[in-house]
Formats: C-alpha cells, sequence, structure tokens
C-alpha cells in the first residue's frame, strides 16, 4: 500500500512543476547576475580618473592559467603603470585571484560572461580593450591616499612600544 | 492504375508515421521539459515544431559508420529489422471501423504480438553484432525483459480475446465501441499497460538502454541514421502500444459528436501523455525488480485475470 502511496505521489509531484519555469529564454530575457559575479577581468581607474594599475604583477603571478601578460613603466611624476597589459581570455577561467592579488583594486571582475569570438587571436584584449572608466566596485579607493609615493611627505608615525601592544 | 494508387496511399501512410515518431521525439521533448521546470526546444517554427525536422536532417546528414570489430551485415541489419517490425504493426490497427490496412484481418492481433517478439531481434542483434560489452548488457537485458513481460502481455490480450471473440483488432474494437472493455477488464488492463511500456521499453522500463549504467545500452555503438531507427522503433513501437491501449480497452473510435477517427486518435494521444507523464515521474527499477514485477506479479495476476474472466463467460456469457 505504501508502494502505491509512492506511485502516486511521483506523479503528482511532476505535475505540480508544471507552472514553474526555471529556463530562460536567454537571449531576449538577461539573466539577473549578482555584483559579485565572476565575469570578464576589466580594469578600473579611481574617482579622479587615473588609471589604478600600478603594473607591479602580482595578478599575473597569481594567474593559474598564466594568462595575464603586462609590463610596467614609470610615469615623469615617478608613479609606476602598466605601459602594456594583456589578458588572453582564451585562457582564462574566472577564478577571480587577480582581483583578490590586486592591492590597488585596478583589476575587477565584471559581469560580463558573452563574448565568443571565432578565431583564437581574438581572445588576446590588450589594454585599451581592457580599461574602463569607471572605478567599479569600489568607487571611492584611491591607493595613492593609503601608500605609495605620496607616503614619503607625511611625517613620519611614532614608533610602537611593544609591550604597549601586549594584550 | 489500383495498385499503383495502393502504392501510393502506402508510401503516404509510411511518410506520416515518420513524421508521427519526429513529431513525437519533439513533442517528449517539450512535455518532459514542461515537466522538469525546463522550456525544452521552442526555436524553430512555431512551439519549436521544426525542431523535428532540424533533429532528421541532422541524423541524415552524418556519417554512415560501422566500427571496425562489428559484425557488418548483422550490425547493418538490425536497426531496419526494429524499424520495419514496429512499421508493420500499424497494418493491422484500424483508425475507424474500416480505415486500416488489414485490420479486418482474422490473426491481426498475433500479427502484432510476433511483430514484437521479431523487434527483439532486431534490439538483440544490434547490440550483440556491435562487438561492445555495454551494447551486450543491453541486449541481454532486452531479451530477457521481452520474455518476461510478453507473456503477462499475452495473457492479458486473451482474456480480451474470450471476450470479444475475435482476433481481428477491427473486431476487438467493436466489441468495446458500447462499455469500454475496461470496465469489464480492470485488472487486465493494469498487466496490460504495464506489460505494454515494458514491450515498448520505456522509462521506466529503459534496462535495454540505462544511460546511467550502460553508456546507451544495446545502441551505445550505433550513430547517423542507423542509431535514428532504433529511435523510429522505439518511438513507433509506443505509438503501437498507446494505439493498443486505447482501442482494446478505452472503447476505441466511438464516443460522442466526433468522428470515430478523431475518438481514436484523441484516446491515442491521452495514452502517450500519460506515457510521457510516466517517464518524467517513475525511476527505473532495478534489474531484479524488474524480472521479480514480471514473473512473480505480473504473470500470476494475467493467469488470474484469466481465469475470472472465463469463469464470468462461461457462467454470464460474453457481452
Amino acid at each position: 500500500m505504501k508502494l502505491w502511496r509512492r506511485f502516486f505521489a511521483s506523479f503528482w509531484t511532476t505535475l505540480r512543476q508544471l507552472p514553474r519555469r526555471d529556463t530562460l529564454s536567454y537571449p531576449e530575457q538577461q539573466p539577473q547576475l549578482s555584483r559579485r559575479w565572476r565575469g570578464r577581468p576589466v580594469l578600473t581607474r579611481d574617482a579622479d580618473g587615473e588609471e589604478r594599475c600600478v603594473a607591479c604583477e602580482l595578478c599575473s603571478a597569481v594567474c593559474p592559467t598564466q594568462c595575464i601578460a603586462l609590463e610596467g613603466a614609470d610615469r615623469p611624476d615617478g608613479r609606476r603603470f602598466a605601459e602594456s597589459f594583456r589578458i588572453n581570455f582564451a585562457r582564462c577561467i574566472y577564478c577571480g585571484l587577480c582581483e583578490e592579488a590586486c592591492p590597488t583594486l585596478a583589476i575587477q571582475l565584471s559581469p560580463e560572461f558573452a563574448f565568443a569570438q571565432s578565431e583564437r587571436g581574438d581572445f588576446v584584449y590588450s589594454k585599451e580593450a581592457l580599461l574602463i572608466d569607471g572605478p567599479g566596485k569600489h568607487p571611492d579607493y584611491r591607493y595613492y591616499d593609503h601608500a605609495g609615493v605620496r607616503i614619503r611627505a607625511l611625517p613620519p608615525a611614532p614608533a610602537v612600544e611593544p609591550r604597549s601592544n601586549l594584550p | 492504375m489500383l495498385i499503383a494508387l495502393q502504392v501510393l496511399a502506402m508510401l503516404a501512410t509510411l511518410l506520416a508515421l515518420l513524421g508521427l515518431a519526429g513529431f513525437l521525439v519533439f513533442a517528449e521533448r517539450r512535455v518532459l521539459a514542461l515537466l522538469q521546470n525546463r522550456l525544452g526546444p521552442n526555436r524553430l517554427g512555431p512551439f519549436g515544431v521544426g525542431q523535428a525536422l532540424a533533429d532528421a536532417i541532422k541524423l541524415l546528414a552524418k556519417e554512415d559508420f560501422v566500427p571496425r570489430f562489428a559484425n557488418n551485415w548483422l550490425y547493418r541489419g538490425a536497426p531496419v529489422l526494429v524499424a520495419a517490425s514496429a512499421l508493420a504493426g500499424f497494418a493491422v490497427l484500424p483508425l475507424a471501423p474500416g480505415v486500416s490496412w488489414a485490420g479486418t484481418w482474422n490473426i491481426g492481433l498475433l500479427l502484432l504480438l510476433a511483430l514484437s517478439s521479431l523487434h527483439v531481434y532486431g534490439v538483440f542483434l544490434g547490440g550483440w553484432s556491435s562487438n561492445n560489452k555495454f551494447a551486450l548488457y543491453g541486449a541481454i537485458r532486452a531479451v530477457a525483459q521481452l520474455i518476461s513481460y510478453e507473456l503477462p502481455l499475452g495473457l492479458a490480450l486473451l482474456a480480451l480475446v474470450l471476450l470479444a471473440g475475435s482476433l481481428s483488432l477491427q473486431g476487438l474494437g467493436q466489441a468495446g465501441s458500447g462499455l469500454p472493455l475496461i470496465v469489464y477488464q480492470p485488472l487486465g488492463f493494469l498487466v496490460f499497460a504495464i506489460a505494454g511500456v515494458a514491450e515498448t521499453q520505456r522509462l521506466p522500463f529503459d534496462l535495454a538502454e540505462a544511460e546511467s549504467e550502460l553508456v546507451a545500452g544495446y545502441h551505445t555503438e550505433y550513430g547517423g541514421m542507423r542509431f535514428g531507427f532504433f529511435f523510429l522503433g522505439e518511438y513507433l513501437g509506443l505509438v503501437l502500444i498507446a494505439a493498443l491501449i486505447a482501442l482494446l480497452y478505452l472503447g476505441a473510435w466511438s464516443g460522442p459528436f466526433l468522428p470515430a477517427c478523431c475518438w481514436m486518435l484523441l484516446k491515442t494521444a491521452l495514452v502517450i501523455l500519460v506515457f510521457f507523464w510516466m517517464r518524467a515521474s517513475l525511476p527505473r527499477p532495478r534489474y531484479d525488480q524488474l524480472l521479480h514485477w514480471g514473473w512473480n506479479a505480473l504473470l500470476p495476476l494475467a493467469i488470474l485475470n484469466l481465469l475470472l474472466t472465463a469463469l464470468a463467460a462461461a457462467w454470464w456469457g460474453t457481452p
């Protein structure tokens, strides 16, 4: 008897799914992606419109597929910047480690996920293609407020007495 | 002239059946999708009906490939046997009184049973000639399953024949045109429906295919239109069993307002829909459970049903 009840219960279970739809008709209906969606990485600028990237190569070092290649150079005012910045999206796995490694929040993963190409070479994005105008996820963050060349102009902080740090 | 017309009409029937099989593949995908929170193929044509045509073109355009290790002739012949045996069954199936190729033939039901046995040969030879262990497992399962479930199927039909006094499908349909025979044969209907689904080797009885265990079962090594023939056989077999259930138990073509063939098609479509629904709902049983059910539950039930029917027919006479 229990078997029969289960037998009909399974029919009822599937019938209840009739009005529900989880699938989207994709090109017409766009999915609602979360803000932390890991899509194509971009290079952001800070609020002043300056490039955030300081060409430290931490992203390139941490990248598990080694798809990031960049060359750093010095600007006339002494700041570092990326002279060239290439990401090969044919290799990128959108793990987001570059974003986590970046000390200046320059490289960030955007929600863009649909960018198919018919040539492998077209997957190599240059710096012009990667750089966006906006600040991305952290609009107010400026790396040079906290570190970098400006810090030399600030008065040195008083030395820390180690014993005062005890719990 | 008359012969040419007849050949043309036969070709038209054949094409209609092939089209029906293609449409059913599409319809099943849509219905399953609806029951599984999905949308299914909905791009090509209205509601995605064009998907059936696209699938056919894809299958036909594929490479005709025979594995080096396969037994060439059996490998090539098996899908044809499966498709042909399923197609031939429709010759004796009446759509309405008089609308059939051989619906009045006095051994129509026997022919159907024989063809369903022939269908197993196609499946078995296909699996065996592939020279692949998964295909062989699938084929062995198919044979064991078909043998186990053909007995209750035949016995359930025997009780019907006893009531209707005819082996022609038209005679059987006419016997049920008053009160549907399911009223006299509830147990027989149950046995026939379960054994019928097992005959078509569809879920939940698709142990011969069993994708999760046997790759694709007996047609593991098949591709292109040869695979398409197996598919064709499966879906035409489904239509055949559904039409038989409608014809034998659900009162055939009788019904108010609509013409006879409409009722027949409507009832068949309803049974097919229930088959699709069942596929979405039920899990596949274990192999020993399947055989256990066939021999220890279904067969005694079928024999009991036959005995009761015979006693009742002797006592009160046939309807």
